[in-house]
């Protein structure tokens, strides 16, 4: 494999773990700040 | 290694078996164990170390999964006709099997690696989850109380030191800041779980086949999120070494020289002084999440202004949202004014704000929720750093195992807190007292309880030399190799059990 292409596959393991928890985190927050809303409406 | 020499004949009846060399049989072992080897688990050539915090990550967002256990109570007790307090059994065995699975299993986990720690609390949390379904559908409570606090708890505990003792090898630039990453993740862990559970719920209803549906979907889904964790974790390799020096070259102060042992930590006044910090950090920050939503209403119930209850929803939601975010912000703060200042901070702040609280809480609602807010960041905030202060104070040898031993700290805040707040709030309640009056002795306690952890927290000094070990003493001021000197450590160890093992024909029996 050359070095391009371990660094792409590097890149996109990177990202795919970082989605792979970034996005159920992310709903999570976003669930959570419809709840704080409450507080100001 | 040696080969059988050719022969025309039958090899039993002239051919000898080899001797197997030490060397051999390491390969041999670590081979039979498979992907679980501890030197297996070495990170190969050019690994990027910012792969460890979403793995950690993935192990933190689902055993936090256990504070959405409240999502489950009401339904459990409706449809197994259980009480309010039979059904909070699952969580509060879970609490405290964490504790003691993390203090008891602290020392096995550094010495397994975190991938077979992270496999472990996979297996158990998720067997809890299919044990807890089986219980609900076949209608026997105790089922769900074993499988979900008993199983599940220990999986919790396993799953919570783990990556964080990985994460500070990982990075020894930036402890607190890594540190940070996992234990936010195990509060998020209650941000996905509660609104994903309750959807779920819904779909599948509340009956006991509903229930048992739910815990079952869940158990299936956590297993698969963990095992993407379980198969990015790599412990630091010999390369990083190198990686080290150059990463500490800007942060002297952030090497840690030397190396205490879990056993030898548990002797030193500097982790029961700690252990005093983090207990009274935890009580004072449950002192207000405990009762967040009906102090903001009595607060305010006399007042111009009163806070409606669903107002005081949103006030626990922004309670839960300054909680993460203190995990990750302040740990990472601690990596530039230290370990010791941020203490002071949580606590001595913390003394103070709990005072304006008291003092003028009733009189503006927006500096009541921004005092409470701030309060719960460092109560966060606590749990993210102490990993870190830990390794300041005993190296990273077994940071892992005196994390878990420290834990137990937790448990203890775990009943003081509720029980201060509770236990005041309803004798205030019969004695006739309304609105900030209810809460202001057990916010003087809480004051109290801050200032003794301060001093403590101002008592800690470096440890003793004489509890280091040995090896590692005489390294330190230079950059070294405590990381790949733990692993060898490990597998000389392990190479030693599996030699005695070994018969005189050199044929490993077990």
């Amino acid at each position: 494999m050359s070095s391009l292409q371990e660094s792409r596959s590097s890149t996109l393991l990177l990202a795919g773990a970082w989605l792979w928890v970034g996005l159920p985190l992310a709903y999570g927050l976003y669930r959570l700040f419809l709840n704080a809303a409450k507080l100001f409406v | 290694m040696q080969h059988l020499k050719p022969c025309s004949r039958p090899l039993s009846h002239v051919c000898t078996w080899p001797r197997i060399d030490r060397s051999a049989l390491l390969v041999t072992v670590g081979d039979k164990v498979g992907f679980l080897a501890r030197e297996r688990q070495v990170a190969p050539p050019g690994w990027n170390r910012w792969l460890v915090p979403p793995a950690a990550l993935a192990i933190h967002l689902s055993i936090g999964q256990a504070y959405a256990w409240s999502v489950f109570k009401t339904p459990l007790e409706k449809s197994l006709g259980i009480t309010g307090t039979q059904s909070a059994l699952p969580f509060q065995l879970g609490i405290v099997m964490l504790g003691l699975s993390a203090a008891v299993l602290g020392t096995t986990v550094e010495r397994r690696g975190p991938r077979w720690a992270m496999l472990m609390s996979l297996i158990a949390f998720c067997s809890g989850l299919l044990i807890s379904a089986v219980g609900v559908w076949a209608g026997q409570y105790w089922v769900v109380v074993l499988g979900y606090g008993l199983v599940g708890g220990i999986g919790l505990g396993i799953g919570y030191i783990s990556p964080v003792s990985t994460l500070i090898k990982w990075f020894p630039d930036r402890p607190g800041m890594a540190t940070g990453i996992a234990i936010m993740g195990f509060g998020g862990g209650a941000l996905i779980a509660s609104p994903w559970s309750t959807s779920m719920l819904t779909a599948f209803g509340t009956t006991t086949s509903g229930i048992g549906k739910a815990f079952l979907v869940h158990g299936i889904a956590y297993a698969v999120f963990m095992s993407v964790g379980v198969l990015l974790i790599r412990l630091p390799s010999k390369e990083f070494t190198a990686e080290k020096a150059a990463l500490l070259k800007d942060r002297p102060k952030a090497n840690v020289g030397f190396n205490v042992s879990a056993n030898n930590a548990i002797k030193t006044p500097q982790f029961w002084l700690l252990w005093v910090v983090l207990c009274f950090n935890v009580t004072a920050g449950i002192g207000i999440l405990e009762k967040a939503a009906p102090m903001l209403v009595d607060f305010f119930k006399e007042s111009s202004t009163p806070v409606a209850a669903t107002a005081a929803t949103g006030f626990v939601a922004l309670l839960s949202a300054a909680n993460m975010a203190g995990r990750f912000v302040w740990s990472s703060t601690s990596d530039i004014v230290g370990r010791k200042n941020i203490y002071r901070l949580y606590l001595g702040v913390g003394a103070l704000l709990y005072l304006v609280l008291l003092t003028a809480g009733s009189t503006s609602t927006p500096l009541f929720v921004i005092a409470a807010m701030v309060i719960l960041s460092f109560y966060g905030a606590g749990f993210a750093t102490v990993p870190a202060y830990l390794r300041d104070l005993f190296g990273t040898y077994q940071v892992g195992a005196i994390h878990g031993r420290l834990l137990t700290a937790w448990s203890v805040a775990g009943v003081l807190g509720p029980l201060i707040v509770n236990a005041i709030a309803d004798a205030g309640k019969k004695a006739g007292h309304v609105g900030p009056d209810l809460y202001a002795t057990s916010f003087y306690i809480m004051i109290a309880l801050l200032v003794v952890g301060f001093v403590a927290n101002e008592l800690i000094r470096p440890v003793d030399p004489r509890f280091h070990e040995p090896e590692a003493a005489g390294e330190t001021g230079k950059p070294r190799a405590g990381d790949e000197a733990t692993v060898a450590k490990w597998n000389e160890a392990e190479a030693a059990d599996a030699a005695e093992k070994q018969d005189a024909e050199g044929v490993v029996k077990k």
